[in-house]
């Protein structure tokens, strides 16, 4: 069946809850739709869905990564050019913790910049509903749905006060 | 706190796109003036390429002059930057709104021209290659990690990598912002740039995840660069002033107090030429003075130690080293000057409200403290060198050239410039960290008085 896309835009938080728990009452659960804002709400102010993530193994996979490589760089170019100095050894540790402390660190924030754009579901070129007000303060609450339910998710974000309803199909 | 009037969306947007999208006089009247110095800096560069290191002043045994001090130096600005952000992230201080990006971008211009002070340095920048990145694979000949000066440019390059990433993972929803603003090929430029953000709810949890996450990732990366930097000194045995154990916590607390000034510097020419009174108060001026009283101050405790340490210690050349820091000219008056410019005259300034609460004082303090940091460079890596030792053959004083002060005064004037070349490109204020600010703050009734309030997450 075709499915819709459907994004109402609010003026006001309060509102777009209302557009959210309107939406719950027609039937759809909290994974059909999403709020689209211009800054940051605290956790649960809409009434959004919890997601849950990976995140935290991005970091500790990257430093793993970067911690090897490190290791692997200064063992190898050492003993692959052993000149001894001052009768030290050649595979001396302090300096090595050294490098290999800054490849760790390397590793873990590449990793975890990785793993904030991946678990954001960015990059998104698709083409996708949006309206450029949203980044003027309004609220956007894009629901995806049914053809059968367009008519039903229309008046329920109409009722909680939306200014203006787009429609696309998916 | 929370001095400022609440504002709309839109207004905020308007107020802090006015870089990237209107054309003030007075911006491209500063852009021209910067790049003159910029262009005279490029020309020396030039010039000392073409002609070897013999135009500067360096020689027998100084061979750390006016480079290297300007290296350390913003180094230590770059510290600033990342440091106030993330701890003011993590602490989740209310005044950092405005002073985040701004602290960032200056980390990240001020590490590239740092970076750029050593390759000048070198005298044949093209040669550094074989110096700093491991690729020799016909002779099997590689850099030595034994050494510091390429844990320098190990470290360097990690937290030059991560503040970009830290700024850009931060800039994506401002830079929807302005894709929402603009039409045909910017809107398309912009459009990539921004990832095709949208402002999900899931979006905007993981960025304020990656917020706090990237800045307890990157404030060790920050303590690491500098104690690195301060070891190209403390490894050398041969100049005893420098081989010493407290330079890393030193160097560090000295970047913090060298920084912190720069950003407010910084932020207090933003307010002037972007007009952002609204947005960059006195309330955030002043919290920013305080908290360079208490880091000036732990700044003068290492001061004091270094000092301690290298007398108390009785040994011969330690001691005629700080003789003649302390005493011989012209040093002494190197000496005088930056530490009255680092902390005599700011400090006791700072602990009245009307100069914390001043834009005019708190500029001249600021730049006072940068003044006194880079002279501290200067006597720490100059004297110690200039200083006969018993195998020297031959020994002279250092006097930097007219191409040195050139190139030295072309990177205070490049980073200037490439800052406000950012910020014609992307906001200096993060908008919607102003927004959130403005969504969280509300008044409340306190028995008969309204307190501003504002509402915080865990």
């Amino acid at each position: 069946m075709t499915k819709t896309t459907i994004l109402g835009l609010y003026t006001d938080a309060n509102y777009a809850a209302e557009a959210g728990e309107a939406l719950e009452r027609t039937g759809l659960s909290n994974k059909d739709f999403d709020f689209l804002t211009d800054t940051p709400y605290p956790e649960g102010a809409l009434g959004e869905r919890h997601s849950s993530h990976r995140l935290y193994i991005f970091p500790f996979i990257g430093a793993l990564i970067g911690l090897t490589t490190a290791l692997l760089l200064t063992t190898a170019t050492q003993v692959s050019y052993p000149l001894i100095t001052g009768g030290k050894p050649v595979l001396s540790i302090p300096p090595m913790a050294i490098i290999t402390y800054e490849g760790t660190m390397l590793g873990a924030i590449l990793f975890t910049v990785i793993g904030i754009i991946f678990e954001s579901r960015l990059p998104s070129m698709k083409k996708q509903i949006y309206d450029d007000r949203i980044t003027e303060g309004h609220i956007g609450v894009v629901v995806t749905c049914d053809e059968s339910k367009v008519n039903d998710v229309e008046q329920a974000l109409t009722q909680a006060g939306a200014i203006d309803i787009k429609k696309e199909n998916v | 706190m929370q001095e400022g009037r609440i504002l709309s969306a839109k207004r905020i947007n308007n107020d802090l796109l006015r870089g990237v999208f209107e054309n003030p006089l007075r911006y491209w009247l500063i852009i021209g003036f910067l790049a003159i110095f910029v262009l005279g800096a490029m020309g020396a560069a030039g010039y000392m390429i073409n002609r070897g290191l013999g135009v500067t002043g360096l020689n027998r045994p100084v061979y750390w002059g006016f480079f290297i001090t300007n290296f350390v130096f913003w180094i230590g600005i770059s510290h600033a930057g990342v440091m106030l952000s993330a701890i003011l992230r993590l602490s989740k201080a209310e005044w950092r709104r405005p002073a985040t990006r701004a602290a960032e971008v200056l980390t990240i211009f001020s590490l590239l021209t740092a970076v750029m002070m050593p390759l000048i340095h070198a005298g044949r920048p093209w040669r550094v290659i074989y110096w700093v990145f491991p690729y020799d694979f016909s002779r099997g000949i590689w850099p030595d990690v034994r050494s510091a000066l390429v844990w320098d440019p190990s470290a360097i390059n990690t937290y030059l990598t991560s503040s970009i990433l830290f700024v850009f993972v931060a800039l994506i929803p401002d830079i929807a912002v302005i894709r929402d603003r603009t039409t045909g090929i910017r809107r398309k430029i912009y459009g990539v740039l921004s990832l095709g953000w949208r402002g999900s709810t899931r979006q905007w949890k993981f960025q304020a995840i990656a917020g706090i996450l990237l800045s307890a990732l990157i404030l060790p990366v920050f303590v690491s660069v500098h104690s690195i930097v301060s070891w190209d000194f403390a490894m050398a045995i041969s100049v005893k002033s420098w081989h010493s154990t407290i330079f890393a916590p030193y160097f560090v607390i000295g970047a913090v107090l060298s920084g912190v000034s720069g950003v407010v510097t910084v932020m207090i020419f933003m307010r002037w030429i972007f007009g952002w009174e609204e947005y960059i108060r006195k309330e955030h001026i002043e919290s920013l003075a305080k908290l360079l009283v208490v880091i000036a101050l732990g700044w003068f405790y290492f001061f004091a130690m270094e000092l301690i340490f290298g007398i108390y210690g009785q040994e011969g050349d330690e001691l005629a080293t700080k003789h003649m820091q302390m005493f011989e000219p012209p040093w002494v008056w190197f000496f005088i000057t930056f530490i009255v410019c680092s902390f005599c005259i700011p400090v006791p300034m700072w602990l009245f409200s009307g100069v914390r609460r001043s834009m005019f004082w708190m500029v001249v303090t600021t730049i006072l403290v940068n003044i006194g940091m880079w002279l501290e460079r200067f006597i720490i890596i100059v004297p110690a060198l200039a200083r006969k030792q018993v195998f020297s053959g031959t020994w002279y004083t250092y006097a930097p050239s007219a191409v040195e002060i050139t190139i030295v005064a072309g990177t205070f004037a490049m980073v200037l410039l490439l800052f406000l070349l950012f910020a014609k490109l992307f906001p200096l204020i993060p908008i919607f960290d102003i927004k959130e600010g403005q969504v969280l703050r509300d008044e409340i009734q306190v028995g008969r008085r309204k307190v501003p309030a504002v509402i915080r997450e865990d």
